[in-house]
C-alpha cells in the first residue's frame, strides 16, 4: 500500500468523478457509499489494474465494459458466514418465529445476500421450525458473481466446523451436515433448500420495493452506506414491511438515520432485531 | 522522561495493541486526563468469538467515558472509541466513524493499520499513534501511513512490551518519534491538552 500520492483533496474529486462516471454508465450507484472503506478498496483496485489514479482508472471503466465487472468485486465485499452471530438467529427463533406461525403464508427479505450463506441459513431454521414449506425467501445481491455462486450453493468445506458451530449456538434443532453433502473440500448444500429461496438482481441504492413481506434481515450492508443510503434502504424496509412486520440488521448498525425510525421497537436490542408498529 | 514534548495541535490519538494488549491498556488508558481535547480510537485484537467486554473493562478505569463503536458514530472530543470484535474500524469525514466487514488485513479484523491509514487521511500532522505489545506485523503498515502524513508516531520500546514482535515490525518499518516504555506513554499522555473550559 505504498506510494498514494494524492493528497486528500485530489483523492476526494477523483473518486467523486469515478463513482459518477459508474453511475451514468453502468446504473451501478456507489454515489452514496462510505468514503473511508470504498477508498481503501478503490487503492486495492487500482494495484490490481496497475492504474497510478483514480481518473486513469476511470477512463479504462468507461472505455472497457470488462473492467468495470471486474472492478464491482473490489467495490462490493463479498465476506460471509453461515449462522452468523448466532444469538441473532437464536432470538429469530425464540421471538420472531412463534408470530411467523400465524401466518398461512410467509415472505422474507434477505437484503445484500452475498454469497447465499445467510438466506441458506434461514432457510434451514425455517425448515427445523417447520416453516420452510410456506415460505417464500427472496434474496438479493447487487453483484451478479456472488448471486451465482448463491444459486450453487457450494462452500468451502474447511468453513464447515465453524458453520456446524454456529448453527449448534443459533438453537438448531438438526444436525447441520443433514443440509450438505461432503465432496472434494467442498459442501454442497441440500438442493431442497433452494425450492424457497429466490435469488436475484436489486439494489438497495436505485431499486423500489417488490413484495410485502413479513420479515427482512439487511445484516452488514448498512455499514457500507452513509446516512442518508441508510434512511434510502431503511425506508424501503418499511414501505415492504407489512403490519407488525420484522427487521433485523447487522450488530453494530442501527435505525438512527432513518426518518421512519420511531415506527420501530426493539424485540431484540442486543441482536438488533425490530417489529414494526403502527403509528397514528 | 524529561524532554519530550508533543507537537501542539493533537486532534486524535489512535492505539493499536495485540497479545498483552488488555493489561497494556488498563494502565495505559487511566493517564488520559478528564477533559481531553482530542478524541481517541483503540484497535485491540482479541481471540475471535468472544463478545466485547472491552468498553465496560475499560471505562472502569478511564477518567474519559469508553465506547465500543455503532457504526456512523459521530467523533466527540475526550471520548474513547474501541472497534468492535470483527469489524474494521475507520474514521470518515464529518469526523464520524465507520465499520467494514472487508477482508482481514495482516490476519487481523479490526486491523490497526486500516484505522490508522484512515486516521492519517483524515488528521494529516493533528494525529498521535501509538504501537503497544503484540504479536503480528499489523499496524506496521499504517504507521508508515501516519508518518507520511506528519503525524506523530509512537512506539512502546519492544523490550519493555509482553510481547515485542509488533512493536518490533513496526520499527522495521519506520522511524518512530518516540520509542517509549509504557511508564514513559503515560507521562507522554498525561501532556496532552485539556479542552479550554
Ligand atoms: C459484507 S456482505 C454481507 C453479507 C451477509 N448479509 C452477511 O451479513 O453475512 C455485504 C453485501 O452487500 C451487498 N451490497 C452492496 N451494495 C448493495 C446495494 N446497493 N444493494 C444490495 N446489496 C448491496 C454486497 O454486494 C455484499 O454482498
Amino acid at each position: 500500500m505504498k506510494g498514494e500520492g494524492d493528497d486528500g483533496a485530489v483523492g476526494d474529486i477523483e473518486l467523486n468523478l469515478l463513482v459518477e462516471a459508474i453511475y451514468h454508465t453502468y446504473h451501478y450507484d456507489f454515489r452514496g457509499y462510505a468514503r473511508a472503506s470504498l477508498r481503501r478498496r478503490l487503492k486495492a483496485a487500482l494495484h490490481h489494474f496497475g492504474c497510478a489514479t483514480l481518473s486513469q482508472l476511470q477512463s479504462r471503466v468507461l472505455h472497457e465494459a470488462a473492467v468495470f465487472g471486474e472492478l464491482l468485486e473490489y467495490l462490493t465485499v463479498q465476506v460471509s458466514e453461515m449462522f452468523r452471530d448466532p444469538g441473532y438467529f437464536l432470538a429469530l427463533r425464540e421471538k420472531v418465529v412463534p408470530l411467523l406461525r400465524t401466518y398461512p403464508s410467509l415472505k422474507i427479505w434477505v437484503a445484500g445476500c452475498s454469497t447465499g450463506e445467510e438466506a441458506y441459513s434461514m432457510a434451514i431454521l425455517l425448515r427445523e421450525e417447520g416453516l420452510l414449506e410456506r415460505s417464500l425467501i427472496y434474496a438479493t445481491d447487487i453483484n451478479p458473481n456472488a448471486l451465482r455462486k448463491a444459486e450453487a450453493g457450494i462452500y468451502d468445506a474447511a468453513k464447515v466446523p465453524e458453520y456446524t458451530e454456529n448453527h449448534r449456538r443459533s438453537g438448531g434443532r438438526s444436525s447441520l451436515s443433514d443440509y450438505y453433502s461432503a465432496a472434494y473440500g467442498r459442501a454442497i448444500l441440500d438442493k431442497s433448500l433452494r425450492r424457497n429461496i429466490v435469488f436475484s438482481d436489486h439494489s438497495l441504492a436505485t431499486d423500489s420495493v417488490f413484495a410485502e413481506v413479513q420479515l427482512v434481515s439487511c445484516r452488514n450492508v448498512l455499514i457500507y452506506f452513509d446516512r442518508a443510503l441508510q434512511s434510502r434502504a431503511l425506508d424501503l424496509f418499511h414501505e415492504a414491511l407489512c403490519r407488525k412486520g420484522f427487521l433485523g440488521i447487522g450488530l453494530r448498525e442501527s435505525l438512527r438515520f432513518s426518518s421512519h425510525a420511531d415506527a420501530f421497537v426493539e424485540v431484540a436490542r442486543e441482536d438488533r432485531i425490530y417489529q414494526k408498529v403502527d403509528r397514528a | 522522561m524529561s524532554g519530550l514534548t508533543l507537537p501542539a495541535a493533537i486532534e486524535a490519538v489512535v492505539i493499536g495493541a495485540s497479545s498483552g494488549g488488555v493489561e497494556a491498556l488498563r494502565r495505559l488508558l487511566p493517564a488520559l486526563p478528564a477533559g481531553l481535547a482530542a478524541s481517541v480510537f483503540v484497535v485491540l485484537h482479541l481471540p475471535r468469538g468472544r463478545g466485547s467486554l472491552l468498553a465496560e473493562i475499560f471505562g472502569r478505569v478511564c477518567a474519559l467515558p469508553v465506547r465500543e463503536v455503532l457504526d456512523k458514530d459521530p467523533v466527540l472530543p475526550g471520548t474513547v472509541y474501541v472497534a468492535p470484535p470483527n469489524y474494521h474500524l475507520l474514521l470518515d469525514s464529518g469526523p464520524q466513524l465507520a465499520l467494514s466487514m472487508d477482508e482481514p488485513v495482516e490476519y487481523s479484523r479490526p486491523s490497526i493499520t486500516v484505522l490508522f491509514e484512515s486516521a492519517a487521511a483524515l488528521y494529516g500532522p493533528r494525529l498521535l499513534a501509538v504501537i503497544l505489545t503484540g504479536a503480528g506485523a499489523d499496524g506496521a503498515e499504517g504507521l508508515a501511513a501516519v508518518q507520511r502524513a506528519g503525524g506523530c508516531c509512537v512506539v512502546q520500546l519492544p523490550a519493555d512490551a509482553s510481547v515485542p514482535q509488533m512493536p518490533a515490525s513496526a520499527l522495521q518499518r519506520t522511524s518512530a518519534d518516540f520509542v517509549l516504555t509504557l511508564e514513559d506513554i503515560m507521562s507522554l499522555f498525561r501532556q496532552l491538552p485539556r479542552s479550554s473550559a
